[in-house]
């Protein structure tokens, strides 16, 4: 009896090991089965051109035609001005917000109202601040719908949640006695709030904002019906049609023209590097950041 | 102590709360200019509530709220700007609290840098000035744009002294400023204090008897949100009115 239930035991232990072990697996093999297929695919079309030209025309490759491939210049570009334009809205707004809530609204029911907005708004799906960002520029001005700028305050919508809720976590890091003390100096509130406090969780703001515009970066969903198709020509201007990665991705990889697909998956690859980098570097701030709080 | 001195601070009819709790109970109190007057009770009495209602920092706190009035040269600060009031009366805290992102220069240059626009000239007079006057110039001249966290606890708090000299303040509140320092700290801040009172008005709350009787010139000992007694610090030790006062000052309770 004793001796059966030891050996249940261990049979119950090994097997829930092999289990987890193999939920492990699971989890791990598409992220490398992509990640894999990204570098192997998109690793053949990465050379100079790749980062210089324009997407060359679609082309299907016969015997005796060649296709020329060109390069995903304008998509990175498009991208570009996408996150610049949408990080312009979302850091004041976003970074405002959680100063507010932390520094001006504690105990009141209006920052708890924004923070649980902001929770809300972050579980938002991203096609949906898509079609907010749509019908806004359509009640205003319908020339500008399908335009860097409509695109760009798509993703602002889906950067500021982002931005208001890490920015209010480093904020409620910096400890009361930081503010006590200025304070009673005699330094004014809304000095302390900006030149002490935030400066003080800056290492934390920064991480927020670059998670956000990892986020923002890779979204095409929120893109497809605000930024138009400028893919193929010299980029406007940002009342005009725009490109971004992702959309790149989306249209080479659904088209059947052998050069696009090579080019969307060159973008893949490429997005793939942007945001780990993105992401690594966010994590390299913030734990210098962490040791240098916590260790001094 | 002679009745020369003239009053600095009045606080009259004072109460200061909790949201309902009321943690001072009418408190009347006449703090001289230019001595130092300590307030000693029991941990919960008050002493560090009605200090932080002498810069109004006690009202910052959620659901605090303060009733009656302190009078500085006559005028009630109530009525006043509560952030000049605190460019006006500077605090002291029970834990250093350096602005930790800041070095030895940015945590004295602190008040300065955010409370005017002072030449440089200037503000490194004023800096090395309140360095002295809180006797930390010697121990980091060589590291001024050191880390202030690079300091040692009672170095730190001196560098708080520091600071809060630096905004030209006219009274000096310390809470419970040696609690957190070991002996040799804490005798280095009681001789500072002494000094400090030439030119500033000094309120100290203090656990410590002895400190109270080492530092001030004049002692009120609290119990339960009320003033029990007030008196010239030699008499409040050697010839208590109070019985309460007699039996905490020999220990019998506290």
């Amino acid at each position: 009896m004793k001796f059966d239930r030891h050996g249940r035991r261990k049979i119950f232990s090994h097997s829930m090991t092999v289990l987890s072990g193999l939920a492990v697996v699971v989890i791990l093999v598409p992220l490398v089965a992509v990640i894999y297929e990204a570098v192997v695919q998109g690793g053949a079309a990465f050379s100079v051109t790749f980062f210089t030209q324009r997407p060359a025309n679609p082309c299907v490759a016969h015997p005796g035609i060649a296709c020329p491939l060109g390069g995903v210049y304008t998509p990175i570009e498009g991208t570009l001005e996408l996150i610049g334009l949408a990080s312009l809205v979302a850091v004041p707004i976003g970074i405002g917000a959680a100063v507010f809530t932390v520094e001006y609204g504690r105990n009141r029911a209006i920052a708890r109202v924004i923070s649980t907005t902001a929770d809300v708004l972050s579980g938002v799906p991203s096609i949906l601040a898509g079609i907010f960002a749509f019908t806004l520029f359509l009640q205003f001005d319908k020339a500008i719908v399908n335009s860097t700028l409509d695109g760009s305050l798509a993703l602002a919508v889906l950067m500021i949640p982002i931005v208001t809720r890490t920015c209010e976590e480093a904020l409620r890091t910096v400890p009361e006695s930081v503010r006590e003390a200025a304070l009673a100096l005699g330094i004014s509130r809304w000095k302390i709030s900006v030149r002490i406090v935030l400066a003080a969780a800056l290492p934390g703001v920064v991480t927020g904002v670059l998670l956000s515009v990892a986020r923002a970066a890779g979204e095409a969903a929120p893109l497809l019906f605000t930024v138009g198709n400028g893919c193929l020509h010299p980029l406007q201007g940002i009342n005009q049609q725009g490109c971004a990665l992702p959309l790149w991705i989306y249209w080479g990889a659904t088209s059947a023209t052998t050069n696009w697909t090579t080019l969307a998956w060159g973008a893949a690859l490429l997005l793939i590097l942007m945001v780990l980098a993105i992401s690594v570097t966010s994590r390299l701030v913030l734990n210098r950041w962490v040791r240098r709080t916590q260790g001094g | 102590m002679a009745a020369l001195e003239s009053t600095k601070m009045s606080v009259d009819h004072l109460s200061a709360y909790y949201g309902e709790v009321r943690a001072v109970e009418n408190i009347n109190l006449q703090i001289a200019e230019r001595q130092a007057t300590a307030i000693i009770g029991p941990s919960g009495c008050g002493k560090s509530t009605l200090i932080r209602c002498l810069n109004r920092l006690h009202e910052t706190l959620p659901g605090a709220r303060v009733e009656g009035k302190v009078l500085l040269d006559g005028e009630n600060l109530y009525d006043l700007d509560a952030t000049l009031v605190r460019r006006r009366v500077g605090m002291v805290f029970q834990k250093p609290n350096p602005f930790a992102t800041m070095s030895i220069y940015g945590n004295v240059s602190a008040p300065l840098r955010f409370n005017s626009r002072l030449p440089g000239e200037e503000m490194d007079r004023i800096v090395l000035h309140s360095l002295k006057r809180a006797a930390l110039w010697d121990e980091v001249k060589d590291r001024i744009d050191a880390p202030a966290t690079s300091l040692s606890g009672g170095q730190q708090q001196r560098l708080c002294i520091a600071r809060s000299l630096a905004a030209d303040p006219e009274v000096l509140l310390m809470d419970e400023p040696c609690s957190a320092l070991d002996p040799i700290a804490t005798a280095k801040i009681e001789e500072l204090i002494a000094q400090l009172k030439t030119d500033y008005t000094v309120v100290i709350v203090t656990h410590n008897m002895q400190q109270a009787a080492r530092v001030a010139d004049y002692t009120a000992f609290m119990y339960l949100g009320k003033l029990v007694e007030f008196s010239p610090t030699e008499d409040l030790f050697e010839r208590p009115k109070e019985h309460l006062t007699e039996a905490y000052i020999t220990g019998r309770f506290g």
